[in-house]
């Protein structure tokens, strides 16, 4: 019984399965439409965001990773030191997400009702001394926080590996886990893509938020309704690629970045076949069953107008018609950042779907650069 | 009789005076007072909206990020008492933290601290985005909070590499050789042939950005030194000063958001 439900966790924690496990409820949890909000509703997953939904999400998280402490695989790579940090950000970012959204929901029924949101407090009612009001709070959250640091070092020593030897690779290598998303993203991308343009997007695109999500009206308070589309897409980002992705590089990346499950031995020979082939080969080899074309631009022609269409095409057709009235209330400004942006991101999830499906390698691949 | 008892007293003796401006405060004036006398109190406002003050609302998040980088600093300083960026002593003078220095528990506090200030500087930035105080007037804060949350993350990266241990330099390893895949800029990068005049190529392996990065061509004893520097010197003076406006901004732009 318990080997074989172990079995089955490994086997649905493969990036394959739970990302897209994850990709696929993802947005009926957090409706970033009117559509999806809707269904939302008629399952009742809302109900997560509520004291017994919080009472829920923990006992399942807590019993889950208590019952498998059991296990001597899941202990080592939970239990190692330098992973205590990553389950502690996994129970803190489920508890804050919960936290957030229980206070979005009750604000979103006072609004529905005409009411202001629990944050608001008449005019001349509104304020309290900082002395002693928030100094005290501020006091004792830092003694709490300065007793959990000093608990936690002096029950857990901190590690130190053999002394560097930079002829001895060890394997697998990982970077800082803060950075392991990017690291995990070098499986589907190439270095100047995962290493650095994306890093760039990223800082420049978080920077760029509030310009392009200007609503003032809905700032200052806990809210979903009226904010699905950003809070949706933000968190999309947030907990699927950067949070998921931090989880996977530290607890399921073993040797030779092989996937291994959280009841699995890192058994250093194990291999996976790894047979990816180029858009250019699937279209000219596979389909059409001829020789790749000599000339290079003839040859990526079909990768360089599929890459062209989905970020140069896409925003223009959606502004026609499905985002019309999204367009007309941005401006072409706003609207054409938060498309790039938007696309940047969904980027990821579609180069891994086309890696697990067909085995893609490259949509453009040039001796020069390739995506 | 009666002067003496009142001498007695530490809370009025002529030293305590000196140093506290204020006794502490009963009435209303005397607790505002309180917060504008004292230069540390000083970066709140005098009164803040009753939402504001509730853990529920900030989560404290930004308040123990400036917090633990505080417990950093002081603990990084009784670190560099001991440590020695050299390839020769870096790795046992780390040994030596745990073993024969008094209070050895401070390379543990800061290495789990810098881990700590990662976690409450993201959930800083959740908080602010899901109630949506980046919106104007406070949209330039939180550009600054992204290059905050960038500069916490390079000083971690940073502070990785300096126990010399086999962790340690092929995380560094791992980290630079995206370096080396910079556009134009990089060894390996796309485009980096084209960086030339004439038959020259600019873009080497003693030229490139990952040699700007190291000051070396691999992870050695050069970027050790380099990295020190950058992590106990260079990014904690830029991140105070960006806090230090984060933190002007946060009272210039209103104080702690709330709704309209
Ligand atoms: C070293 C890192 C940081 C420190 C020490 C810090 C500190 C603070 C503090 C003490 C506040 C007051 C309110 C509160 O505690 O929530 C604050 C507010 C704010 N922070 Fe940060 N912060 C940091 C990083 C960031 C990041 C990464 C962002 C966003 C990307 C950000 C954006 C903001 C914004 C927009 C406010 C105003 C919030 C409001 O008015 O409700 N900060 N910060």
């Amino acid at each position: 019984m318990g080997e074989s439900v172990k079995h089955l966790v490994n086997v649905f924690s493969s990036p394959t399965i739970s990302f897209l496990t994850l990709f696929a409820i993802f947005f009926f949890i957090f409706p970033p439409t009117e559509w999806f909000a809707a269904i939302n509703r008629r399952l009742g997953i809302y109900k997560l965001w509520t004291g017994k939904g919080g009472v829920f999400i923990f006992t399942v998280m807590i019993t889950g990773h208590c019952l498998s402490l059991t296990d001597p695989n899941y202990r080592a790579i939970v239990l190692k030191p330098d992973n205590v940090p990553i389950v502690l950000l996994l129970f803190s970012t489920v508890f804050f997400l919960w936290l957030s959204m229980k206070q979005a929901y009750a604000n979103d029924a006072r609004l529905a009702q005409g009411l202001k949101p629990n944050e608001y407090e008449v005019p001349e009612k509104r304020k309290v001394l900082v002395w002693p009001d928030l100094v005290y709070t501020e006091l004792i959250v830092m003694v709490l926080c300065m007793v959990g640091l000093l608990v936690w070092s002096i029950v857990l020593q901190a590690p130190l590996e053999e002394p560097a030897d930079p002829s001895l690779t060890p394997n697998p290598s990982k970077a800082p886990w803060y950075f392991l998303a990017l690291q995990e993203m070098l499986v589907y991308f190439d270095p100047w893509l995962a290493g650095v343009a994306f890093p760039t997007v990223i800082i420049v695109g978080l920077m760029a938020i509030p310009y392009i999500d200007t609503d003032r009206s809905t700032s200052g308070y806990f809210s979903f309704q009226n904010r699905k589309l950003f809070i949706s897409l933000f968190l999309f980002g947030w907990l699927v690629l950067w949070v998921y992705m931090v989880i996977v590089g530290t607890f399921f990346r073993g040797p030779g970045w092989n996937f291994f499950g959280p009841f699995e031995r890192w058994d250093p020979h194990k291999v996976a076949a790894l047979n990816n082939v180029n858009l250019s080969e699937i279209i000219y080899v596979i389909a059409l069953k001829q020789t790749l074309p000599d000339n290079v631009l003839v040859r990526e022609i079909w990768g360089i107008l599929l890459t062209s269409f989905y970020f140069m095409g896409i925003p223009p057709l959606l502004a026609k018609f499905r985002l019309k009235g999204f367009f007309e209330r941005m401006g072409s400004m706003k609207y054409s950042w938060f498309m790039f942006l938007s696309l940047m991101a969904l980027s990821l999830p579609i180069k891994m779907i086309l890696r697990w499906s067909i085995n893609l390698k490259y949509m453009i691949a040039t001796p020069w650069f390739n995506i | 009789m009666a002067e003496e008892k009142k001498n007695k007293n530490p809370f009025k003796s002529v030293i305590w005076k000196s140093i506290f401006r204020v006794q502490v405060p009963q009435d209303r004036r005397g607790r505002m007072m309180q917060v504008l006398n004292n230069v540390f109190l000083h970066l709140h406002p005098v009164s803040i909206p009753k939402h504001a003050v509730k853990v529920k609302y900030t989560w404290c998040m930004g308040g123990l990020s400036f917090f633990v980088f505080l417990v950093l600093t002081v603990t990084g300083i009784l670190l560099m008492f001991y440590y020695v960026p050299t390839t020769t002593r870096a790795y046992t003078d780390v040994i030596d933290l745990a073993e024969t220095t008094p209070l050895g528990i401070m390379r543990e506090i800061h290495r789990w601290g810098a881990h700590l200030m990662v976690i409450t500087v993201w959930l800083h930035m959740f908080r602010v985005f899901m109630t949506g105080a980046y919106k104007p007037p406070r949209e330039f804060n939180w550009a600054i909070g992204v290059i905050l949350l960038t500069l916490t993350m390079l000083l971690s990266f940073t502070g990785y590499l300096l126990p010399w241990d086999q962790l340690a330099i092929w995380a560094i390893t791992v980290g630079s050789n995206m370096a080396a895949a910079t556009p134009l800029l990089g060894r390996e990068g796309p485009g980096a042939a084209l960086v030339s005049i004439g038959d020259i190529n600019l873009v080497t392996p003693l030229s490139d950005a990952k040699y700007g990065l190291l000051g070396e061509r691999e992870v050695r004893g050069g970027a050790l030194l380099r990295f020190y520097v950058f992590h106990c010197i260079a990014f904690p003076v830029v991140i105070v000063v960006f806090m230090a406006v984060h933190f002007w901004r946060v009272r210039k732009d209103g104080g702690v958001s709330g709704p309209l």
